[in-house]
């Protein structure tokens, strides 16, 4: 039984407060697909303008203009409790798309990024901007395609140079119960990484 | 009628609301903050037409980017207006959390294992 209806627009109104996990990973790496597995919503997409510099904004509708550059924005819904909402923003790991998603990582409770086991070096550069320039806990998942090379997470977590404190899991973006695992492995890592002198 | 201080009685063309300005002044919108609208607080007859949709999308409880996809407008333009909106009391909005505490971080870890 589908508990989620997906026709739904409004959160009920007992709703208090929103939280927010990225999604970070190159072209067809499933970011899509995971936050389609698991958004109570039919995953919506807006286009983000990516230099305002020179934008006519007199017209509203007028900013698929051809000479502004936009990034689509996939996202998607999950309704935890009474209480909270966490939504899940997915961004494209390219280098020109860096600012919009450190801009998205800002106030994020924690960014998954999804690895191509097949392409895991292309992570490298997304990886150096994380570390760089975002706060939020990381986790990497890699997708696990099924013509894909199954590595563990150590050999990933080696391949990558990733610190010891950063979690790597194995996923199926399309699976999900896997996609829900990925993210309470986040909120878990989250949780430990939030030291008690943090608190106030 | 609108604003106890009279100051926003002049119609705010969209261009003026967004002209020049790529991010709110006042209110930090964030992308996942949860607007509503103000019912008993209607909009002034010269308010814009994206004002007005905005106003009218947030009949219920949603986050800026759901408005800004719904409307097919981009979310720096929502975050614009709507922080304007919010300013003169016609939505309000509701905590978008930046620095979450462990207890919500435990709430949203539950959340996560009761759907799996």
């Amino acid at each position: 039984m589908d508990s989620n209806s997906s026709g739904e627009r409004y959160l009920p109104d007992t709703v208090q407060e929103s939280v927010k996990i990225l999604v970070v990973g190159g072209f067809g790496v499933g970011k899509s697909t995971l936050i389609g597995s698991v958004s109570e919503i039919a995953p919506l997409r807006t286009e983000e303008a990516l230099t305002q510099a020179g934008a006519d904004v007199d017209d509203l509708r007028g900013v698929d203009d051809k000479s502004t550059t936009t990034v689509a924005l996939d996202f998607g819904r999950l309704t935890l409790s009474e209480h909270v909402v966490l939504y899940l923003f997915g961004a494209p790991g390219q280098r020109r798309f860096w600012d919009q998603w450190v801009s998205l990582a800002t106030g994020a409770i924690g960014v998954v990024l999804l690895v191509d086991p097949r392409r895991i070096t292309d992570a490298f550069d997304v990886l150096d901007q994380l570390e760089e320039k975002v706060d939020a806990p990381l986790l990497v998942a890699a997708n696990q395609f099924d013509d894909a090379p199954v590595y563990s997470g150590s050999e990933i977590r080696q391949s990558l140079t990733l610190p010891d404190d950063v979690p790597v899991i194995g996923c199926d973006a399309r699976n999900r119960s896997s996609c829900l695992t990925v993210l309470a492995s986040l909120i878990q890592h989250a949780h430990s990484a939030h030291s008690p002198k943090a608190l106030r | 009628m609108i604003g106890d201080d009279g100051r926003r009685r002049r119609p705010v063309p969209t261009y003026v609301v967004t002209g020049g300005r790529t991010l709110p002044t006042r209110n930090a919108l964030s992308v996942h903050t949860l607007l509503i609208a103000v019912p008993e607080r209607p909009l002034p007859p010269e308010a814009g037409g994206e004002q007005r949709a905005l106003v009218s999308m947030c009949a219920g409880l949603l986050s800026v980017a759901e408005a800004a996809a719904h409307l097919e407008l981009p979310v720096s333009v929502v975050t614009v207006l709507a922080s304007d909106l919010v300013d003169s009391g016609h939505l309000h909005t509701r905590a978008h959390t930046a620095a979450p505490s462990r207890g919500l971080l435990e709430e949203v870890l539950h959340g996560l294992q009761q759907l799996r």
